[in-house]
């Protein structure tokens, strides 16, 4: 698009919106007059623009509104308990397993072998726990749209 | 709280998304607010992050429809007929619904939420001329829709 063409695009938006002033608007008319495609071309958009204007996107009613930031605060909220949830059941959990595990080793009762698989197993439990937890975040900062750098 | 929710409607099209991808771009917005610079104004950050929820949204939805529906008309004369007003929304729906996202987005955000082409330029980060310049394309491609 050419320097020309920017400057037309201009006037035409500002003689749809009604805001040109009058030096603008002499030249506005003047360009009109000397393209007559330029005059059907702004004809065009005046019509689109005047049905545009007619419409509105729909209200969804009073009590949406009303209930709008109400539920935006639950789901704050709800939010931050499962954070708490969450970080006192990873607490509870590794606590648990810690006992199991001090009560396993010291139990004489129990083979080695049993005693080795179990803790081999909490191992390996733990490995595709932890796994799982950065293939997440991995595809999470791999997200094209990922926000918010503002 | 309701231009963020017609923001997202122009975007996605149907009430359900645009409710819930408004209020979640607002718990974004609450937990990321040690990133807003106060020099700029909120709704601009905001829509942001609401637009690359709703962006990422459709791109993870693809089956689902993202077609304008709730449109309705502004004021009611009595110059056109009930019917009359129908079969032009109808009209305007479909050609809406043709055009591409960012076409899309540009009118009905100047001619739907009645934007200033500055709004318009700092919520979209382009300078005001090429919002200028993309509306008046995007209603030429509206236009022929149209036709």
């Amino acid at each position: 698009m050419n320097v020309m063409k920017e400057r037309e695009i201009y006037l035409f938006e500002l003689a749809l919106e009604g805001e040109l002033n009058s030096e603008e608007q002499n030249e506005f008319n003047l360009l009109l007059e000397s393209n007559p495609q330029l005059k059907i071309e702004y004809d065009e958009q005046k019509k689109i623009k005047g049905v545009l204007m007619n419409m509105s996107l729909k209200n969804p009613g009073k009590e949406f509104w009303d209930g709008y930031w109400l539920s935006i605060y639950n789901r704050i909220e709800r939010g931050i308990a499962w954070i708490l949830i969450s970080i006192s059941a990873i607490i509870i959990a590794g606590y648990g397993i810690y006992e199991a595990m001090t009560n396993l080793l010291a139990d004489t009762n129990i083979p080695g072998f049993m005693k080795i698989s179990i803790i081999v197993f909490v191992i390996g439990l733990a490995i595709l726990i932890f796994s799982l937890i950065r293939e997440k975040l991995a595809s999470r900062k791999k997200d094209k749209y990922r926000e918010i750098q503002r | 709280m309701k231009r963020a929710y017609y923001s997202a409607l122009a975007i996605l099209g149907n009430h359900d998304d645009a409710m819930e991808l408004s209020q979640q771009a607002f718990i974004r917005a609450y937990n990321n607010f040690s990133k807003y610079d106060p020099e700029r104004k909120f709704f601009t950050w905001y829509y942001k992050i609401l637009r690359n929820l709703c962006l990422n949204f459709i791109r993870d939805n693809k089956n689902k429809s993202h077609l304008i529906e709730e449109i309705t008309y502004r004021t009611m004369d009595d110059i056109q007929s009930e019917i009359e007003k129908d079969e032009e929304i109808e009209k305007v729906k479909r050609a809406l619904n043709q055009l591409e996202h960012s076409d899309r987005e540009i009118i009905m955000m100047k001619e739907f939420e009645n934007y200033s082409y500055k709004e318009i330029a700092e919520m979209l980060d382009i300078p005001i001329g090429s919002v200028m310049s993309k509306l008046f394309y995007a209603r030429k491609k509206l236009a022929n829709k149209m036709k």
